[in-house]
């Protein structure tokens, strides 16, 4: 290869495109012609200390983007092509690698370590590199610092990568003891000190041994907190990001030190750089994280058997961190409202104290509410938009008795304020707060007296229509505050108190949505999702105003398919615009096509609409293909069989969209309008049955596509199945080995995390369906016979699951129905098979006995079921 | 480095977008109603089941039902009773017709190792197997009958007759000598219950499934005279191919066989299945004549029609030739005779992949017992093995070209 790698690494830089561009194709065509030499001059390049930091640089970029990608398809890839590779190659490149580390040169030391993590993230666990560890330890006692700088770089990155148990104890203590004393007061270097903080940050999810001996714990948490005191800003970030990562994955350890960590942090919050503040408040909201999922779980009596206690560290802590989170909201910037991307101090502890109060709930009132009655009549703005924030950051949490009085009084001052106050920034923060207000204390579920009634409904709309037109910030809250508002009559009935006020509200919506200045603050898509909350909780009596809608967010939408020639950014805020209406279009089709004194008039439009959503997907663009997808489901439904004439048109995008993997949501979404597909055309879906089966059995097969799109799947074999009855029987040999496989991983996985018990459910749940599914369309078929076969796998299936013990109550509720739906179905050839089975006695008189009634409900139909199946 | 933590909560924002929103009310709505539509389909069932109808509709329920099945037991019974009323030549026919038949393959399909099983074909007899009402009967191509015998086969012996006796069990089978064995090649009809419409693929997994569920495969006794035996059968990618093609197998091999996965059982001829041979896997490449020699000419069997029209037994024929009526009344030929033909390979011309011959030279009647003239595809496949053969090379060469669209479409997904 007579390529000069540095040359073509310093043009594939060059600000001159043409010259970028043939270098990155030489680039690319050396590394497809020969991976390993191309890795290896990658190596050598980096290694290189004659060579210029810039090609260096890349060079080791481009190999660190070799061994890894984000997308995990791709990932797995880069891994075995890694792993393929010539032994002795591997060897050279990573000597070469290992040989940077001591460079003079600090960013290729840098990129080296990254490069030797990727690689060890690959090799450790695969056992193949059981000498790194060893010998970056040994490196740590070099008296460079350089050297031991990249070391402890290096072995934070490793920790990055590789995961905790590939790592025997040995080398875990090894590596801690090597990072904490690098981070020791005593380290003179100020680099090293700093690697080794961050390093600890990558490394505490090994530490579970170290945390659990109280000396090796107090040893790690003494450096912490010193580190936090350290003159360098950059260490004392670090070491509160370790403190951080700390308070979630060793909330249980913390007790000890939680005095000491509360003095360090005030002082942080109330004196340091911003910077390390913001870490310091991030530490509180982070406990109060923990706290309130162990207090969810307390209260949630199914798993009052938790296994982390609650040590209560915000309430004790309450009497001091409320004032320190007080002061925080004094800090605001100017313009923090108009900057999508802020994040100060003011804001971070105004979060953190709606935790706080979520986390304590009655309790910080009397703490939070002098300050604002303080505060909320001062004449700076800071003052007034401060006791606001307090007020509406405390509105959650708290029970609406404690919370009631309060904002009866405050109601008025609040509505005055969002008129008159001359700071644009009280007026976002009391329209937010408004909103709140809506969001929480306002509603039928609530028992407390209302504090919207027919007196002063008239009063909060005038305002809340008028701060529409205001600047698109506090417009954007009014609306949101709009939106709570129609939610909380969601169950008003036929007499809504917003009926009277329907055609304006509308009005004044579609008002905000063609103001010119609607694409900033996100105002126009606050104000659709306003509409469509408007929309779905309206009653009958609104539903004619609701019905002129239709044409005009119709025209809107074939507005936008008028125009051309858009440039890249007009298509997206096309394709934006397209999204919004056709969500308010599924809305409303949701709305009217629901109701029977509607549908009929509705579907005169349904032709037209139809028409329209298909020119939406010929212009292609994943989230109108979404929104447009998701509504065309709603019509299918509201349309029923008469959907059938627009099957040939739309069948393209219906495949299109079960192929598109990258985007899984849209996939789902197209899943389950495959479901409403076939419940609204029943067996006028069969002529299509056989494209959507072969890309449903693909996605299924596929380790592109994201899991959870999965589960849905195999519900929909169900939804075709009951649609198409017998003809499903060509399906069976496809579908059945993939229910049985997939029941057999799904009963047997031993879930180590709640969430992963959680997703082993929704698939068992979507099997089950499946085969309730199958069993009902097949039912007083002739070929019922065929089924046969399949029957001791789904007892077996059941039987497992009622061993595990692991099974939520949707599953048990299903699993009951497919044992019933199997008798049925089957009839006198399933009784042996039922007897025969281990549990299925135990499992039905467990769930004759449930609590929950869909559960009962299910069970005691398939128990007539049964009785007439082992009898008969 | 460590990440800066994000600032990761929302700030004054709605923890939840609208756009979520309409997909999670969209999910819960399609569960609600899959839900709806699960418990029709339950309701509809536990109506009848639990419903206190009345005893004499409930009987009247019962009655009807009853009568529909009776009703579909009288198809099936009337079909196996009328033909088995058939004697001679219409007995011959009729079951001679219920067979499915390969074309021969004169080129690889495309697709083979995706949508195609192959197995090697035992060499013997091809015969259809009927069990029912306590024996068993095999008649071979033509409809006559090879062996009426007790087996283990449903209802193929007197010793266990289970279920309506009269229910039949059909299965496609070619009797091997040497070992005095039925190998099963396919199923049509098991214990009353009807394989027609299903694919290949599924007849195939279940003739092993159930064959395992009956004694047939054990070796003869009293009450099962001949062993039933199914044949490998593979994927047509080059392991299986391979795996057919040279594999040993317990019976002698005649060519191979091909299934498109997706076809139903068809009687007939039928492109949806192909019969392939060559010396390696068969003794009898090219056809011989009536003294069981190969003639230097190729032969055809064809049938006399209408006006002298000389065809295939394809639907619809192909016509070869004709014979002028003078001569057909002097040599006392009717319509519907089977005579073979010596083809001139410089009079045969391919025309769009149609055999056309020139000039045919009458060498006599075939062999009494054939039913049927020969195919277009056998004369084409005939021809081809005289002069251009489709090597096993060439059905590798299929199969790899298949694999490399694969790859490529494969490489294209991902850019």
């Amino acid at each position: 290869m007579s390529l000069d790698v540095t040359q073509v690494l310093l043009s594939a830089q060059s600000a001159d495109g043409a010259i970028r561009k043939h270098a990155e194709e030489s680039l690319k065509q050396f590394q497809e012609q020969n991976l390993p030499g191309f890795l290896l001059s990658l190596s050598s390049e980096l290694a290189n200390e004659e060579k210029p930091e810039e090609s260096r640089r890349l060079a080791g970029l481009i190999l660190k983007n070799a061994l890894d990608a984000k997308e995990q398809h791709r990932k797995n890839e880069l891994f075995q092509r890694w792993l393929a590779l010539d032994a002795g190659a591997k060897q050279q490149i990573k000597g070469l690698l290992l040989q940077t580390l001591t460079s003079p040169v600090a960013s290729a030391r840098s990129t080296a370590s990254q490069v030797i993590a990727k690689v060890a993230g690959i090799e450790i666990p695969q056992k193949q590199w059981p000498e790194l560890i060893g010998s970056l330890l040994s490196s740590i006692h070099q008296v460079q610092p350089n050297i031991k700088q990249a070391t402890l770089e290096t072995l934070g990155y490793l920790c990055e990568e590789v995961s905790p148990d590939a790592v025997d104890q040995d080398q875990v203590n090894k590596i801690l003891t090597a990072v904490v004393q690098g981070m020791n007061a005593s380290e003179a270097n100020s680099d090293v000190r700093l690697a080794a903080t961050r390093a600890l940050y990558n490394a505490l999810g090994f530490a579970q041994v170290n945390f659990s001996n109280d000396m090796e714990r107090d040893y790690i948490m003494r450096v912490v907190c010193e580190a936090t005191q350290s003159p360098e800003v950059k260490i004392r970030q670090a070491a509160f990001e370790c403190l951080v990562a700390i308070s979630s994955t060793y909330y249980d350890k913390l007790a000890a030190y939680m005095q000491d960590i509360f003095n360090i942090t005030a002082k942080a919050v109330r004196g340091d750089e911003e910077s390390v503040a913001l870490q310091a408040i991030e530490f509180w909201s982070s406990i109060c994280d923990e706290e309130i999922d162990i207090l969810d779980e307390y209260s949630s009596e199914f798993t009052a058997d938790s296994d982390v206690p609650c040590y209560y560290f915000i309430k004790q802590a309450l009497p001091a961190l409320v004032p320190m989170l007080l002061e925080t909201l004094l800090k605001q910037e100017e313009d923090q409202d108009l900057d999508e991307g802020a994040w100060n101090l003011a804001m971070a502890g105004g979060t953190c104290l709606g935790l706080v109060a979520r986390t304590v709930g009655d309790d910080i009132v009397p703490l939070v509410m002098p300050f604002v009655e303080e505060n909320i009549t001062k004449s700076d703005w800071r003052q007034r938009e401060a006791a606001t924030y307090a007020f509406g950051s405390i509105l959650e949490g708290p029970s609406a008795d404690k919370l009631a009085p309060l904002v009866n009084v405050a109601l008025n001052f609040m509505l005055t304020a969002l008129t008159k106050d001359p700071s644009n920034h009280v007026k976002d923060t009391t329209a937010w707060t408004l909103g709140r207000i809506f969001e929480f204390l306002h509603g039928s579920a609530l028992e407390t007296p209302p504090i919207i009634t027919a007196e002063n409904c008239q009063q909060i709309l005038t305002v809340l229509l008028h701060s529409m037109k205001d600047v698109p910030n506090v417009a954007e809250k009014a609306c949101g505050a709009l939106y709570f508002l129609a939610q909380g009559y969601v169950d008003a009935g036929s007499a809504s108190p917003l009926s009277p006020f329907f055609q304006d509200i509308v009005q004044n919506l579609l008002m905000v949505t063609h103001r010119e200045d609607a694409g900033e603050s996100r105002l126009r898509t606050a104000a659709y999702e306003t509409l469509n909350e408007v929309v779905r909780c309206s009653t009958e009596e609104t539903a004619p105003i609701v019905m002129q809608l239709v044409p005009v967010i119709m025209m809107e939408l074939h507005q936008t398919l008028e125009a051309e020639k858009l440039s890249t950014d007009e298509r997206e805020k096309r394709s934006e615009l397209q999204g919004l209406l056709c969500g308010c279009l599924q809305v409303i089709i949701q709305k009217l096509g629901g109701m029977e004194s509607t549908k009929y008039s509705f579907l005169q439009y349904a032709d037209q609409i139809m028409d329209l959503f298909l020119r939406v997907f010929a212009c292609r663009n994943a989230t109108v293909h979404e929104e447009a997808m998701l509504a065309i489901g709603a019509l299918a439904y509201a349309a029923g069989p008469n959907f059938a004439k627009y099957m040939a048109q739309f069948y393209q995008y219906l495949e299109m969209g079960l192929q598109n993997f990258e985007e899984y949501q849209v996939c789902a979404i197209t899943v389950g309008v495959v479901g409403d597909l076939c419940r609204a055309l029943e067996d006028k879906i069969l002529p299509f049955c056989d494209g959507i089966m072969t890309q449903l059995l693909k996605d299924l097969s596929s380790n592109q596509l994201h899991r959870s799109v999965k589960p849905p799947i195999f519900s929909c074999f169900g939804d075709i199945a009951l649609a198409i009855g017998e003809n499903f029987e060509k399906y069976l040999i496809y579908a059945m080995p993939m229910l049985q496989s997939a029941a057999d991983l799904s009963a047997h996985t031993t879930a180590t995390d709640d969430e992963m018990l959680d997703y082993t459910n929704q698939l068992r749940n979507g099997i089950l369906e499946a085969y309730s599914g199958i069993l009902q369309g097949f039912k007083s078929s002739p070929k019922t016979q065929l089924l046969m076969p399949y029957a001791p796998h789904i007892l077996q299936f059941l039987d497992a699951l009622y061993n595990g013990k692991d099974m939520d109550d949707t599953v048990m509720k299903t699993a009951i129905g497919v044992l019933g739906d199997l008798a049925d179905t089957l009839g006198v050839h399933a009784g042996p098979l039922i007897n025969q089975s281990t549990s299925s006695k135990a499992f039905l008189e467990e769930c004759l006995a449930s609590d929950d009634p869909l559960v009962k409900e299910s069970a005691d139909w398939a128990s007539i079921a049964i009785t007439r199946a082992v009898s008969g | 480095m460590a990440p800066p933590p994000e600032p990761r909560r929302p700030y004054k924002r709605p923890a939840i977008s609208d756009q979520q929103r309409r997909r999670e009310l969209a999910l819960q709505a399609q569960s609600a109603r899959r839900a709806d539509a699960q418990a029709r389909a339950r309701a509809l069932a536990s109506s009848l089941l639990t419903t206190p109808t009345p005893p004499a509709v409930t009987h009247c329920h019962e009655e009807e039902h009853a009568e529909e099945e009776q009703e579909q037991e009288h198809t099936v019974a009337d079909v196996a009773a009328a033909a088995s009323k058939l004697r001679g030549s219409d007995a011959r026919r009729w079951f001679a017709r219920q067979i499915m038949l390969p074309e021969w393959m004169v080129d690889a399909p495309p697709h083979l190792a995706s949508d195609w099983h192959v197995f090697a074909r035992p060499s013997g007899k091809r015969c259809l197997v009927v069990s029912s009402n306590g024996i068993t009967i095999s008649r071979v191509r033509n409809g006559s009958i090879l062996h009426r015998f007790p087996s283990a086969l449903p209802n193929g012996s007197k010793r266990d007759i289970s279920g309506p006796a009269s229910s039949y069990s059909i299965l496609d089978c070619i009797f091997h000598e040497p070992d005095q064995t039925y190998y099963i090649i396919d199923m049509i009809c098991w214990r009353g219950y009807s394989l027609y419409d299903c694919t290949a693929e599924f007849r195939f997994f279940w003739v092993n499934s159930k064959l395992t569920e009956t004694s047939a495969g054990d070796p003869p006794s009293a009450n099962h005279r001949y062993r039933f035996s199914a044949v490998p059968i593979y994927e047509c990618t080059l392991e299986g191919l391979q795996a057919a093609y040279s594999g040993s197998t317990p019976y002698v091999k005649d060519g191979l066989l091909f299934y498109n996965k997706h076809a139903h059982y068809q009687a007939g001829i039928t492109p949806l299945t192909l019969a392939w041979k060559d010396e390696t896997c068969s003794q009898y490449v090219i056809d011989t004549d009536g003294k069981g020699e190969v003639p230097n000419e190729q032969h055809l069997v064809l049938e006399l029609q209408e006006e002298g029209k000389l065809v295939t037994s394809d639907d619809p024929p192909v016509v070869f030739g004709s014979l002028d009526n003078e001569f057909i009344q002097k040599s006392n030929l009717r319509t519907g005779n089977l005579l073979r033909f010596a083809v001139r390979d410089e009079s045969v011309r391919l025309v769009d992949g149609k055999m056309q011959t020139g000039e045919l030279q009458l060498v006599g009647k075939p062999n009494r017992a054939r039913a049927f003239a020969d195919s277009h595809s056998k004369a084409l496949f005939q021809y081809a093995a005289r002069h251009a053969p489709l090597r096993i090379d060439d059905l590798i060469a299929s199969i790899q070209s298949n694999n490399m669209e694969l790859e490529s479409t494969d490489v294209e997904m991902q850019d």
